[in-house]
């Protein structure tokens, strides 16, 4: 017997006293969303928890968008500028900094060599403040938004804005890669003091443009 | 690394030595009182809280009363997505496991995202032995590592070191493993902050392979979900071309949409957060995102066993939020280590003797480690009934009776080292029935007060060994009365 079948056979003995065909469904009588709120509403939930948790939240309309990038990437004054193959052209014409994509054979070492990162996201979470990003053309892998230091992130409100985590789940396709960030990185390890950026992001800028 | 608790003491002794401790008494109380604080507060934001608790344990309870069934679908729908499902009947059979899918990838060094289900198998030890260097990435875990100590708290592991000694441990201790601390370290949380950030950056960036375990594991879809906050998890997760994930199989849950109630619950009662600042999701492997090869080991070591207790299966409900920690008394003053696990605290008073059995003294003693107040279970995000399952474990304990082990029905006998514990028992039995007794008995105590000792003789030692005797007063109370208000309230 092999070891799958002897820890199955382990748990159909563990559970003699769990009748045959039961089925009891979960009742699910939790709330989808807290509170009543109208869209506007929900987005200033959102900026107002992004704050909180000390990302540094913008606003803006689609006009004004790329200047406010460029002035963002101007404060930090990087060379280098990290961006997925699908970021909408648009975004980053006003910026100075180089781009550069993450290609394929680029390593993790000269990803680390880049300071600013400009992506955007799947759904954003307002009773949260997160940010989650799904692996699309338009936010990147995983690791570009891990490696440098500064990530701006643009969301598009209020579509990409909702509620709640039940929300977010539904919208969300399990197969894709997901990343939920809410925040800079932080640890509290330390005498249980906050101190941001281990090893993700140390400044997190959301942009949310209408 | 002397990471393993073989040997260790039963959790009276274990605690004497802990209490005695005033520096880690110090750093548990503010601990454990400052997440008590926030979580409550967090937990208030959420009106329908109540009702996500009782989601949360129906949700678990579902799993387990059928948990056959999802680990099959499980295995199926991780298959699908380009992993490869191993099974593991204890921790010599993962430890192996693990350690022939490191060489075959020819590496000799791994990077790992805080896992208690590879601390509870004693992973790290088994790859040393085999040369292999497995590299703790979350900061609490890389202060345990260097200093060569144990973790002492789920979520804080390193909560019983403070600042000054974690900067001691950085200056000695980093450059033995790579990237030294930088000069002049001061013991500022940020500057400790950045000196790990930089010693495990040059270990993340060169790993090809990362071992983690996981918060939950979505039968239905074959997600696996790992929550945190520094980065670390992510960099282990996505840079490596190898990922290897250990997980206990009570850690299934059904649905893609079960989810929805663990995301709230679990960050609100671990780190008092809305949303802590990191969770990634993974489904088998993706193309051109993250590691092209994806294991996962699907571990027992004991959880089949505590399957078939009808009362203490309830303990594989458990998202290890380590909020019943946070509360318990006995914890804040005997801290972590007493425990002699890697599940301190009231969880780790009812997992370990069911994962491991009661053969040992220290386990033996683990469900005497409490003071049943309840507040753990109060606590629970999966409502737990912890007094209860301490309950059972203590009758299990005196009386013996009926278990499983490894798969196969036992019948325990009463260990012999509580005969003790039932003569305390009884005594306290007949004191208590007795008021006259026990008055004389207080009134002989206080008048010999000075010659009491620090701890009880006889029977009495294993309640005052984990605590200190209380002075006894000069007077008893009921003198006291008589003779304030004697003659006008009827005080005999
Ligand atoms: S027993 Fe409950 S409160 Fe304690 S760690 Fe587990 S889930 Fe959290």
């Amino acid at each position: 017997m092999n070891s799958r079948e002897r820890i199955l056979g382990r748990v159909r003995r563990a559970l003699a006293d769990v009748p045959p065909g039961e089925d009891a469904a979960v009742e699910r009588d939790y709330l989808r969303e807290h509170g009543e709120r109208t869209v506007e509403e929900t987005v200033d939930l959102l900026a107002e928890n992004l704050a909180d948790y000390r990302a540094v939240v913008h606003r803006t309309d689609a006009e004004e968008l790329p200047y406010l990038i460029m002035r963002l990437l101007a404060q930090r004054g990087p060379r280098y500028v990290l961006v997925p193959p699908g970021l909408p052209p648009e975004w980053m014409s006003a910026a100075d900094p180089t781009r550069v994509h993450d290609r394929a054979v680029s390593t993790p070492r000269e990803l680390d060599e880049v300071e600013s990162v400009v992506t955007g996201c799947a759904v954003a979470v307002a009773e949260t403040g997160t940010l989650v990003l799904d692996g699309s053309p338009d936010q990147g892998r995983r690791r570009i938004s891990l490696i440098p230091d500064h990530h701006i992130c643009v969301v598009r409100v209020p579509d990409q804005v909702v509620a709640s985590v039940p929300q977010a789940l539904e919208r969300l396709d399990p197969t894709r890669p997901l990343t939920w960030i809410s925040g800079p990185s932080a640890t509290s390890d330390i005498e249980l003091d906050r101190v941001e950026g281990v090893h993700g992001p140390r400044t997190l800028e959301v942009v949310l443009v209408r | 690394m002397s990471g393993t608790f073989v040997g260790m003491p039963a959790f009276p002794a274990a605690a004497r030595e802990a209490v005695r401790d005033t520096t880690l008494r110090g750093n548990l109380r503010h601990a454990t009182h400052t997440i008590r604080a926030k979580r409550a507060r967090a937990v208030a934001e959420l009106e329908d809280w109540e009702r996500l608790r009782q989601a949360g344990m129906r949700i678990k309870d579902r799993t387990l009363r059928h948990l056959d069934r999802y680990l099959v679908q499980l295995e199926e729908s991780v298959t699908a997505a380009g992993g490869t499902v191993h099974w593991a009947t204890d921790a010599d059979e993962a430890n192996r496991i693990v350690t022939e899918l490191v060489k075959a990838t020819g590496e000799s060094e791994v990077v790992k995202v805080k896992s208690m289900a590879t601390q509870e198998i004693g992973l790290n030890e088994a790859l040393e032995a085999e040369g292999i260097a497995a590299y703790e990435t979350d900061l609490a875990e890389l202060i345990v590592q260097l200093g060569k100590d144990r973790p002492s708290h789920i979520l804080v592991p390193a909560i019983h070191r403070n600042r000054g000694e974690i900067r001691e441990i950085f200056t000695r201790e980093m450059g033995e493993w790579g990237r030294p601390a930088p000069e002049g370290l001061t013991d500022t949380p940020a500057d400790l902050a950045e000196a790990a950030r930089l010693h495990l950056r040059e270990k993340f960036l060169r790993a090809k392979v990362g071992i983690s375990g996981a918060n939950f594991m979505v039968a239905e879809t074959g997600t696996l979900v790992v929550v945190e906050s520094e980065g670390n998890g992510r960099m282990c997760l996505t840079l490596p071309e190898t990922l290897i994930s250990v997980v206990g199989i009570e850690k299934t849950v059904p649905t893609w949409q079960d989810l929805e109630v663990f995301l709230q619950t679990l960050p609100r009662s671990s780190t008092a957060e809305r949303m802590n600042p990191y969770t990634s999701m993974w489904t088998g492997t993706t193309d051109g995102d993250g590691p092209r090869a994806f294991h996962l080991v699907l571990l027992d070591n004991g959880r089949t066993d505590t399957l078939a207790d009808e009362v203490g299966r309830q303990a594989l409900r458990c998202i290890r939020c380590s909020a019943c920690l946070n509360v318990c008394p006995v914890y804040e003053r005997a801290g972590g280590h007493a425990y002699g696990s890697v599940y301190p605290g009231p969880i780790g008073a009812i997992l370990s003797p069911q994962l491991r059995g009661i053969g040992s003294e220290i386990d033996a003693s683990l469900p005497y480690a409490s003071s049943l107040c309840g507040a753990c279970y109060e606590v629970c995000p999966v409502a737990i009934d912890i007094p209860e399952v301490l309950v059972r474990l203590r009758e299990r304990v005196v009386e013996g009776g009926e278990a499983v082990r490894e798969g196969n029905k036992v019948l325990l006998r009463p260990a012999k080292g509580h005969a003790a514990e039932r003569a305390a028992m009884r005594a306290a039995r007949w004191a208590l029935t007795r008021p006259g007794a026990l008055r004389t008995g207080q009134r002989l105590a206080s008048r010999t007060r000075r010659l009491h000792p620090r701890t009880l003789p006889g029977p009495g030692r294993a309640w005052s060994g984990t605590r200190d005797l209380p002075p006894v007063p000069a007077e008893p109370f009921r003198d006291w009365w008589q003779r304030t208000r004697g003659g006008k309230g009827d005080a005999s």
